[in-house]
C-alpha cells in the first residue's frame, strides 16, 4: 500500500464564478507550485480527478436541482426559478459549465476516497473540495455541490463504514450537519467562528443531531478574534474525545484556511501555527483510530496568497511524512509569484510574530471559548461516565 | 406576528372534576407543564401548573401518608382569575404579560371559547426566529441617528447590491440620539454591502473594531 495520493488537475480550476469572486481556484496552482518547488511532491503521488456521475450526485442532492444546475451552465436558467435553488446570487453566480466544474470537484473527492477505501493509499487529499455550504437542493456560500456529502454517503454505501467528518473551516460545515443530522453512523465535528456574527448564522453548540442521530453532531463556535492557543485547545480536546467516543472506520477533514488573521472573510486570528497542528493531530486520529484511512479536502481560504498555499501544503507535507515545510519558503516560488500578488508574500513557512495588533480581550475570548467546549463535549462526557458505571455495576 | 400564528391548538384539556392524580399523570405523560380547565361548552373556567399541583400533593418524604389528597379534584386548586388573550393580538404585546405578570402560559379564547395557547417557550422559540437567521446570512450592525427614514437609507443600499435581507433589528444606541440598525443578508461576503454603507457616510459597528482594520 502506497502512502498518501494527491488528487490535483489543471481542469479543477474550471470552477470559476467570475475574475473578482473571493472564491479562486488559484489558489490550487499557488499550492501545487509550492509543493513542486518544495521538491515535496513525487508525479506518482498526483492522480487525476474523475468525474462525478449524476447518481452519484443523487445520493445528497434532488433530482430538480441537479437539473437547474445544468441550465444555468448553459445559460437556459431563468433567473426567478434559480434565486429558489441559491444560484444566480452575489454569493454563487451562475458561470458556463457549472454542472461540469462542480461535478469534477465532486469526482475529486471520490477518487481519493476510493483510493483509501480500496486500500491502494493509506491517506489521500483532494484540495479543491470541501464545499461544505451545499445543500440537498440549493446552492448557498460558494458552494454548489457538497462533495463531503456525497463522499461520506458514498463510504456509508459502498464500504458500510462508519465516518467522523471534522471541519476546521472558519464557517460552519452547515450543508454536512443537516445532511447527517439524523444519522448515527457519521459524526460531524465543526469549530468555527460564532454564528452569531459570521455566515451562515448556525453551528451552535445546541446542535446535536436528532433522532437517532441525537450527540452526532458536534458544534464548537468560538468567539470573533480568537487565538492560536484557544482554538488549538478547543481543536484538541474535541476531536480526540469525539473520535474516542464514535470510534470512526475513516477520518474526513475539510481544511478550510479561512481562520487566519489575514483572511478577509472571517475575524479569527489565527497563525500559520494552527495550519500545521490541525493535519498532525488528524493523521495521528486516523493512525490510532482508523488504521490510517485519512481523506483531507480543502474548504474556504480566501487570502489566496499568504495564507492558504502555505496552509494547504502543510497538509500534503504531514499527510506524506514530509518534514519540511518550516524555514524558509523557495525562492523560485516567492520569485514566480510575488509580481502577480497585490501583498508582500510570506518569506517563511512560519508566522513571525507580530502577525497582528495585540486582542485586547484575549482573556475573557480564551474563557469564553473554554466554556464552549465543555458544554460542546458535556454530552459526549456524560455518555462515556454512564458506560463506564454501567461496566463497574456488571 | 399575530398570536394566531403561534398558538399551539391541539391542547389537552381537562374537566373540572379531573382529580389531581389524574392531571398529575397527564402532565408526566405529555411533559406539558399547564393543564386549561373548561367546561363542557369548550369555555375556560380555570388554569393549573405544575406548580399548583406540586403544593397540591403529598411530599416526597411521604411516601405512604396522605395519598388521600391526590384523589381530590382540581376545582380546588385551580386559578380561576385567568389572563387570557385573543388570537388577533400581537405576540410582541402579549409578551410583555408574560413579563408583567409572572406567568408561564397564557390561554387564548375566542367568542367566549378556549381555543389555543401559548407558553414563554413559544414566544421565546418566536423571538429567536425573530432576531436570528434561519436562512443562511451574515450579520452587519450600522449606527444611525436617531430619525425617521434611516432603516429604508440603509435598505436602499443594500438593495442595489440586489442582495436579499433575511432579518432587521432596531435598537437604542449607547449614545443617546442613535440607533442601532442590525441586518442579517444572505451573503457569505459582505464586504460589497458594508462598504456601499461606509461609501455614503454611515458607521459599521461589527464587523469593524478600530484597532482590527485589516
Amino acid at each position: 500500500m502506497k502512502n498518501a495520493a494527491f488528487v490535483y488537475s489543471q481542469e479543477q480550476q474550471t470552477y470559476k464564478f467570475s475574475s473578482d469572486h473571493p472564491f479562486n481556484q488559484k489558489r490550487l496552482d499557488l499550492t501545487f507550485d509550492l509543493l513542486t518547488k518544495s521538491d515535496a511532491i513525487n508525479p506518482e503521488d498526483i492522480i487525476a480527478p474523475r468525474m462525478a456521475t449524476d447518481e452519484e450526485l443523487l445520493l445528497i442532492h434532488e433530482k430538480d436541482y441537479i437539473e437547474a444546475v445544468k441550465l444555468a451552465g448553459k445559460g437556459e436558467l431563468k433567473t426567478s426559478i434559480a434565486t429558489n435553488y441559491g444560484i444566480g446570487t452575489d454569493d454563487t453566480p451562475m458561470f458556463a459549465n457549472m454542472h461540469e466544474a462542480a461535478s469534477l470537484l465532486v469526482g475529486g473527492t471520490l477518487t481519493a476516497v476510493d483510493l483509501v477505501m480500496q486500500g491502494k493509499y493509506l491517506h489521500a487529499c483532494n484540495l479543491s473540495g470541501g464545499l461544505h455550504h451545499g445543500f440537498k437542493g440549493r446552492a448557498s456560500g460558494f458552494c454548489i455541490y457538497n462533495d463531503s456529502s456525497i463522499a461520506i454517503e458514498y463510504m456509508r454505501k459502498n464500504y458500510n463504514a462508519r465516518v467522523l467528518y471534522v471541519d476546521t473551516d472558519a464557517h460552519h460545515g452547515d450543508g454536512v450537519q443537516w445532511a447527517f443530522y439524523d444519522n448515527d453512523d457519521v459524526c460531524t465535528l465543526s469549530i468555527h467562528e460564532t454564528g452569531r456574527f459570521l455566515f451562515p448564522g448556525t453551528g451552535n453548540v445546541n446542535e446535536r443531531g436528532s433522532g437517532k442521530g441525537y450527540g452526532y453532531s458536534v458544534n464548537i463556535p468560538v468567539d470573533p478574534f480568537t487565538e492560536d492557543e484557544s482554538w488549538l485547545d478547543a481543536y484538541r480536546k474535541s476531536l480526540r474525545e469525539v473520535a474516542e467516543f464514535f470510534k470512526p472506520d475513516v477520518i474526513i477533514t475539510q481544511n478550510g484556511a479561512d481562520s487566519h488573521f489575514f483572511d478577509p472573510l472571517t475575524h479569527l486570528c489565527s497563525t500559520m501555527e494552527i495550519y500545521r497542528q490541525i493535519p498532525k493531530l488528524a493523521h495521528e486520529i486516523a493512525h490510532e483510530f482508523c488504521g490510517g484511512k485519512w481523506i483531507a479536502v480543502g474548504g474556504g481560504g480566501y487570502d489566496i496568497w499568504r495564507v492558504v498555499p502555505r496552509a494547504w501544503s502543510l497538509v500534503w507535507l504531514e499527510m506524506s511524512d514530509n518534514q519540511i515545510g518550516t524555514g524558509l519558503i523557495p525562492e523560485a516560488w516567492l520569485a514566480k509569484w510575488q509580481k502577480e500578488s497585490p501583498v508582500q508574500l510570506s518569506e517563511t513557512w512560519e508566522d513571525i510574530p507580530p502577525v497582528y495588533p495585540e486582542i485586547p480581550r484575549k482573556k475573557e475570548i480564551t474563557e469564553k471559548n473554554f466554556l464552549t467546549v465543555e458544554k460542546a463535549l458535556s454530552h459526549i462526557r456524560n455518555e462515556v461516565a454512564k458506560k463506564k458505571a454501567q461496566l463497574v455495576e456488571e | 406576528m399575530i398570536v394566531e400564528q403561534i398558538m399551539k391548538q391541539n391542547i389537552i384539556k381537562i374537566k373540572i372534576s379531573t382529580t389531581i392524580k389524574e392531571a398529575i399523570d397527564l402532565m408526566d405523560k405529555n411533559r406539558i407543564r399547564h393543564l386549561p380547565v373548561v367546561n363542557q361548552n369548550d369555555e375556560l373556567i380555570g388554569i393549573i401548573s405544575d406548580r399548583d399541583l406540586r403544593d397540591a400533593k403529598p411530599s416526597i418524604f411521604d411516601t405512604e401518608e396522605h395519598l388521600e389528597y391526590l384523589s381530590n379534584t382540581v376545582s380546588e386548586i385551580m386559578i380561576s382569575d385567568v389572563i387570557t388573550a385573543h388570537p388577533l393580538d400581537f405576540v410582541e404585546d402579549v409578551s410583555s404579560l408574560f413579563y408583567e405578570h409572572h406567568i408561564g402560559c397564557l390561554p387564548i379564547e375566542e367568542g367566549g371559547k378556549f381555543v389555543g395557547i401559548i407558553s414563554e417557550t413559544d414566544v421565546l422559540h418566536t423571538l429567536v426566529q425573530l432576531v436570528g437567521a434561519h436562512q443562511p446570512s451574515s450579520q452587519i450592525e450600522v449606527l444611525v441617528e436617531n430619525v425617521a427614514g434611516m432603516l429604508a437609507e440603509i435598505a436602499i443600499i443594500i438593495k442595489k447590491r440586489n442582495v436579499n435581507i433575511i432579518s432587521v433589528l432596531v435598537y437604542p444606541a449607547k449614545e443617546i440620539g442613535y440607533k442601532v440598525l442590525v441586518f442579517r443578508i444572505q451573503s457569505m461576503d459582505p464586504r460589497g454591502v458594508i462598504s456601499d454603507i461606509e461609501k455614503e457616510g454611515y458607521k459599521i459597528l461589527w464587523p469593524n473594531l478600530p484597532e482590527m482594520t485589516k
